[in-house]
């Protein structure tokens, strides 16, 4: 893993973010560690649509990873917000490994409602559980930073930080493999899978791969966003959650690692702000935002970025 | 006699009451150069398919390297070194004539170092001593597609696209390469330059070559060997002169007045 030009600019923003912690207001704080999580979400959907795959369903590993974190911290008391980071990816890409032999098989839109099932089988599931509170959900514990425990004005900036810190780590991971050979067989699975297998490539495990890379991230996702929220449900598996994560993914575009978080930004602002004007028609807003972002930047937000380049001498 | 490196053994093959393949025995020597002709729904490309697992035959057995490989994936007979070009061009559309290289040799890259998850571009592939990079733009050079390194596969013209595919499927460095028909929608100007090309660049490696092909003077040219196709069965197995002048070759396939004229020609 080199430390090119993107993963310096996050560590910039990071730093830049640290230091002028103490003047940004508690709700903003909030906001951006939620904006960590999706993006780190959709940086997973980001891989699938360079591969022409869509997810319908990837709150499932978003859920499972927010779960995971709530009930390690509940029955074993793992306070250790690393650690629950950790487990959370672990869990959710074990079951993005063991769910991707069935995935990887199918393509378009079998791959996009095969998946949407799976996530609407745990929300099931969930709302179904009453020890696990059924759609109440229940409370996550306070968590601890490497072993500090911070105190109440200072626990929002150091959850963002260490969401922040996963974030890095992740990005650093997905470009160094986008940047290789692996990144360039996405594309050339969506432009042309025969083709690929005729070259000796394994397209089904290429996706696999991707699927458990995927996974791993929504994992680290959710559990980033039970920490931030102290609290899940199961509303978190439902299919409303994987078109938010598809919404995002539109928006930010799939031109480069740094995309996922643009859109998550830009979503998280749309959000806040229709919901605070408008309480019962915000999602009208985001529907408004989809169909001008179609219409007008199909490659999405990070596609403005090359055409200013463009118009550079 | 050389060594034979494949060997179709027996292959029939139907599709509903249509025979594709009729007891096709075939044994193809190491370094050799073999035209595939026949009229369209001979059973050429049934044979191509047959060879590289695109289809499996319904009895019969291909061996490769003395190795057995009727029932295994496209993909792996790739790995063993059986490599083929298509008669529609299978590109990636949305790349360009370079990155379409890339991901050919970024694929034997990825072989090479076992799938590494930090396989990088620069890396060396051991084997070939060079970089993703550098083989491709090799590659370009040897195909004579230097011009059209930055274009859009897409929007390349016929005969490139053709070379293209075939500069792809060399990344492997095939034993055997199958073509088929690589001349087909190219112009008439164009064919002789485009298989000339693509003969000398593949035969710099010493790779055997199939290749199916309707311009028999191409044939003629290219060819070592004749495999004539009718009906499914192979009714003509010569070198090109003995084939192209056999009678039921020219009834068959050539036709009368062709076959005055290549008589001539030679």
């Amino acid at each position: 893993m080199s430390f090119d030009k993107t993963i310096q600019r996050f560590l910039l923003v990071l730093i830049v973010l640290l230091a002028l912690s103490p003047f940004i207001p508690q709700w903003a704080l909030f906001m951006l560690t939620i904006t960590g999580a999706n993006g780190l979400v959709v940086l997973g959907l980001m891989l699938f649509l360079r591969a022409g795959l869509i997810s319908f369903g990837q709150a499932l590993f978003f859920c499972a990873g927010a779960y995971t974190t709530g009930l390690l911290s509940l029955t074993l008391n793992v306070r250790e917000m690393s650690l629950l980071v950790l487990a959370s990816g672990l869990v959710s890409g074990l079951l993005a490994y063991l769910l991707g032999f069935l995935m990887a098989k199918y393509r378009g839109i079998f791959f996009g409602l095969l998946s949407l099932a799976f996530s609407m089988i745990l929300y099931g599931l969930l709302v179904k559980t009453e020890a696990l509170g059924s759609t109440d959900g229940f409370n996550v514990p306070a968590v601890t930073i490497f072993g500090w425990v911070p105190g109440k004005e200072l626990v929002r900036v150091a959850v963002l930080g260490m969401a922040f810190l996963v974030i890095i780590l992740s990005v650093a991971f997905v470009q160094s493999i986008l940047k290789g050979p692996r990144g360039m067989l996405l594309t050339a699975i969506r432009d042309n899978e025969i083709r690929a297998e005729y070259m000796g490539a394994s397209a089904r495990r290429t996706v696999h791969l991707f699927y458990v890379i995927a996974g791993v991230l929504a994992g680290f996702g959710g559990s980033v966003a039970a920490v931030a929220v102290g609290h899940i449900d199961p509303a978190m598996a439902f299919w409303t959650t994987s078109g938010e994560f598809i919404f995002i993914t539109i928006l930010g575009g799939v031109g480069s690692v740094v995309a996922p978080f643009l859109g998550a930004m830009v979503f998280g602002i749309i959000h806040t702000v229709a919901f605070s004007y408008s309480p019962n028609t915000w999602q009208m807003v985001i529907g408004l935002t989809l169909i001008f972002v179609i219409l007008v930047l199909p490659n999405g937000l990070w596609s403005l970025r090359d055409k200013f380049r463009k118009n550079k001498p | 006699m050389s060594k034979v490196i494949l060997h179709a053994d027996g292959l029939n093959k139907s599709f509903g009451a249509v025979t594709a393949a009729a007891n096709i025995n075939v044994k193809v020597e190491e370094g050799s150069v073999i035209g595939l002709i026949g009229t369209n729904g001979a059973g050429k490309t049934t044979f191509v398919n047959m060879i590289t697992g695109y289809l499996k035959p319904d009895t019969g057995k291909v061996i490769f390297a003395g190795r057995d490989i009727t029932q295994l994936e496209p993909r792996e007979i790739t790995k063993l070194g059986v490599c083929r070009s298509f008669q529609i061009p299978q590109l990636y559309n949305s790349m360009t004539a370079l990155e379409n290289l890339e991901v050919s040799y970024g694929i034997v890259s990825l072989m090479e170092h076992h799938g590494s998850l930090f396989t990088k571009m620069h890396a060396k592939i051991p084997s070939y001593g060079k970089d993703i990079r550098q083989l491709a733009e090799e590659s370009l050079e040897k195909f004579g597609l230097t011009q059209y390194r930055d274009k859009t596969a897409r929007v390349l013209p016929g005969g490139i696209r053709k070379l293209l595919d075939i500069a792809m499927a060399m990344a492997v460095r095939p034993k055997i390469l199958l073509l088929d028909e690589p001349t087909s929608g190219v112009s008439a100007e164009e064919k002789f330059d485009i298989m000339d090309m693509v003969m000398k660049a593949v035969r710099d490696g010493n790779t055997t070559v199939l290749f199916v092909e309707h311009d028999m003077d191409i044939v003629n040219r290219h060819a070592e060997r004749v495999l004539a196709f009718y009906a499914g069965q192979i009714i003509a197995d010569e070198s090109p002169e003995l084939a192209l002048r056999d009678p039921q070759v020219i009834k068959y396939i050539i036709g009368e007045t062709h076959a005055a004229r290549l008589q001539e020609a030679n």
